[in-house]
């Protein structure tokens, strides 16, 4: 294969992404027609809401912030060969956790229970994608599988918990029943940035993450062992590289990163755990890596994007009632296209090929 | 309890559970044709959802479940063609392309059905045909003989499946594709057409197995309906290590399964209803990890193929 220079390459990455994109959005119009709705104006509230004002902007940053949390811990597993599909269940674990211990220890100081109620949800969702992590190394079950039906177990613990054992005294003397915890205590909510609107310090926090994994990955030995597991896990082996280990601990910090931002979510959007908590991020996170080629700090900007497509979605559903679940739809098309032309990044020699052959 | 005798109980439980394998059966049974060629299709559970809402929504327009089978199971060849063009054309990764695939689905599935319906409410499926003579043989006929014709054909299915890949040419070429698809190509069977033809049919029959649960089961939709059965069904191929027989036995152990929580519910047995349902995932990730050796697994599984490469 003939060796391309660095600056066509990323540029010929940005088009097949921006293509892929528009691809998605082109046949999501088609979609808008099927709700039989005018997908001009269907688009214009979509794409024109999450721009346009200090409210837009600042909760497309505020749905940016589990996006990129859970699209780095994505990037992780990927590059070390493994798909992790778990980051709903593992987001639920670390809210869950998190929330518990916040709401256990009322009268700790701020200074000590902050860390330690983000500490125990990262600790929670590391444990919960570590044991797909271990199946998959110790009794190769497939862990998009396992990942799948712990998402399941947990929205299923989620309900329980917040029905029953862990339910907001509040809601039962008032005889509401709403199923969520009480209030976390109050001194240990994130800061928000901007008075007035929900943007918290979540963010700043998810991007000083982004720039350590990318030197974790790209800097360290571990990181390194970790990329060649993924890259190659028979030549891994051969160079003595525990491949099974590294699995492992790949999905102990997709989990970790998951937990860290439903604890986040917890601490700087809701205040309690709720029904619906994860709403779908474990799967936006999945198309961020990608479209983020799977780079941190490319992760950043692709989170944004797909934050404000995701309020523009929920924008779009109030201003002209088309239902907000197109945005899944749009991100699933994102996903394929993105995954079948990496054929053309891997492969551009094919590309040429055929045009070549057409030409004859 | 009382009023139900220990024995109606248990043939109660038995009978509910055939009906439940039906879904897994048509599903798994699909899937294992894709996989036996090469192909790993992920999305199963997404294409299981738009049947399902395929299924419901031409037998509440024209009142007539039969054309809703037939729509669902269009709708789930399509799809599993757009799977194919990904994975097979497009050599993509096929675990990633089949989450798109779902997350499409889900997606889609729920746009429409607030679009379209908004509301829960009920359409027009198959009633139980029960089997002349059969249906009367005390204990056994009401547990196996008193289904809609989806039960019936799902267990003929398996049967049929173990023939078509076993003892017929097509058979023989699907696996072959699946396990050394070099030598395939070297004695001329066009490995991505079988390819093709098996992602294909793998989504029919998950279209065939979302119309059983609208359809041939409850009769209405709700949102989330397949409610994880199509990852199962994916987890049963391997649990029954891609052999009809296998996956007969894994869908039977997982509906009974079902059923007995079913039953639990039913019964009032107090037993938080979060945990009953939480069973039959649990279930699964064990059976994985006890069956599961690769061993049996076919060798091109998730490998895309180029000719140039051989």
């Amino acid at each position: 294969m003939k060796k391309h220079t660095g600056a066509s390459d990323s540029l010929l990455q940005i088009g097949v992404l921006v293509g892929a994109l528009v691809l998605a959005l082109l046949v999501g119009a088609g979609l808008i027609l099927l709700a039989r709705a005018d997908p001009v104006t269907a688009y214009k509230a979509m794409f024109t809401g999450p721009v346009s004002g200090r409210y837009g902007i600042t909760e497309s940053l505020v749905k940016a912030t589990p996006l990129l949390l859970i699209g780095l811990g994505i990037i992780i597993s990927f590059r070390s060969g493994i798909l992790n599909i778990g980051g709903e269940g593992q987001m639920i674990a670390g809210s869950l956790a998190g929330a518990a211990v916040a709401l256990a220890l009322p009268n700790w100081p701020a200074a000590a229970l902050l860390p330690l109620t983000m500490v125990v949800g990262v600790l929670a969702g590391a444990v919960w994608g570590g044991i797909a992590g271990w199946l998959k190394a110790r009794l190769s079950v497939n862990e998009i599988l396992s990942t799948v039906m712990l998402n399941q177990i947990a929205f299923q613990l989620n309900l329980y918990l917040i029905r029953g054992p862990m339910i907001d005294p509040q809601e039962v003397a008032y005889g509401t029943g709403c199923p969520q915890t009480a209030l976390l205590p109050r001194s240990i909510w994130l800061p928000r940035i901007i008075r007035g609107t929900r943007f918290h310090w979540g963010l700043v926090i998810a991007v000083a993450f982004a720039v350590l994994v990318y030197i974790f990955l790209w800097r360290t030995i571990i990181g390194y062992r970790m990329r060649a597991s993924g890259a190659g896990p028979q030549a891994a082996r051969a160079a003595g590289i525990q491949v099974e280990n590294y699995q492992i601990i790949a999905m102990a910090f997709a989990g970790g990163f998951a937990g860290l931002a439903g604890v986040v979510e917890v601490l700087g959007v809701h205040h309690r755990v709720l029904e619906g908590l994860s709403g779908g991020y474990g799967f936006s996170g999945i198309v961020v890596a990608l479209f983020g080629r799977l780079h941190p700090l490319g992760c950043i900007p692709a989170s944004i994007v797909f934050g404000m497509l995701t309020l523009g979605a929920d924008m779009m559903q109030r201003a002209v009632s088309i239902p907000a679940a197109i945005v899944m739809a749009i991100q699933g098309l994102v996903v394929l296209f993105v995954v079948a032309s990496d054929l053309l990044i891997r492969r551009p020699d094919l590309l040429r090929r055929r045009q070549a052959a057409a030409r004859r | 309890m009382g009023a139900i005798s220990g024995q109606g109980v248990i043939a109660g439980i038995l009978a509910t559970g055939i009906r439940l394998a039906a879904p897994f059966l048509f599903a798994s049974l699909g899937e294992m044709f894709a996989q036996r060629s090469g192909v790993f299709n992920l999305g199963l559970e997404g294409i299981m959802m738009m049947g399902a809402f395929a299924g419901f929504m031409t037998s509440l327009g024209t009142g007539s479940p039969w054309l809703g089978v037939l729509a669902a199971i269009g709708v789930g060849a399509a799809l599993g063609l757009l799977m194919a063009f990904i994975s097979v054309t497009m050599q993509a990764e096929q675990g990633i392309s089949g989450i798109g695939l779902h997350m499409f689905c889900w997606g889609l599935s729920g746009l429409l059905f607030r679009v379209y319906l908004g509301f829960i409410t009920s359409c027009k499926g198959f009633g139980p045909w029960n089997i002349p003579v059969l249906s009367h043989i005390p204990v056994l006929g009401p547990i196996l003989f008193q289904h809609n014709w989806m039960v019936y054909f799902s267990l003929l299915l398996v049967p049929v499946s173990w023939f078509v890949l076993y003892r017929t040419t097509w058979g023989l070429k699907v696996r072959a594709v699946g396990t050394t698809p070099q030598a395939a190509d070297t004695l001329g069977v066009n490995v991505n057409a079988i390819r093709y033809q098996c992602v294909v049919l793998g989504g029919a029959m998950a279209g065939l197995a979302g119309a059983f649960l609208t359809v041939g089961q409850a009769n209405m939709y709700a949102d989330n309906i397949t409610a994880g059965r199509g990852f199962i069904a994916v987890a049963l191929v391997y649990f029954g290590r891609w052999s009809p027989v296998g996956i007969l036995l894994g869908s039977l152990l997982f509906s009974m399964m079902n059923a007995l929580q079913l039953w639990i519910q039913v019964l009032g047995i107090s037993f938080p209803y979060e945990f009953a349902v939480i069973m039959p995932y649990v279930m699964t990730i064990a059976a994985l990890a006890v069956a599961v050796r690769r061993v049996w697994a076919p060798t091109a599984l998730g490998k895309p193929f180029r000719r140039e490469a051989g």
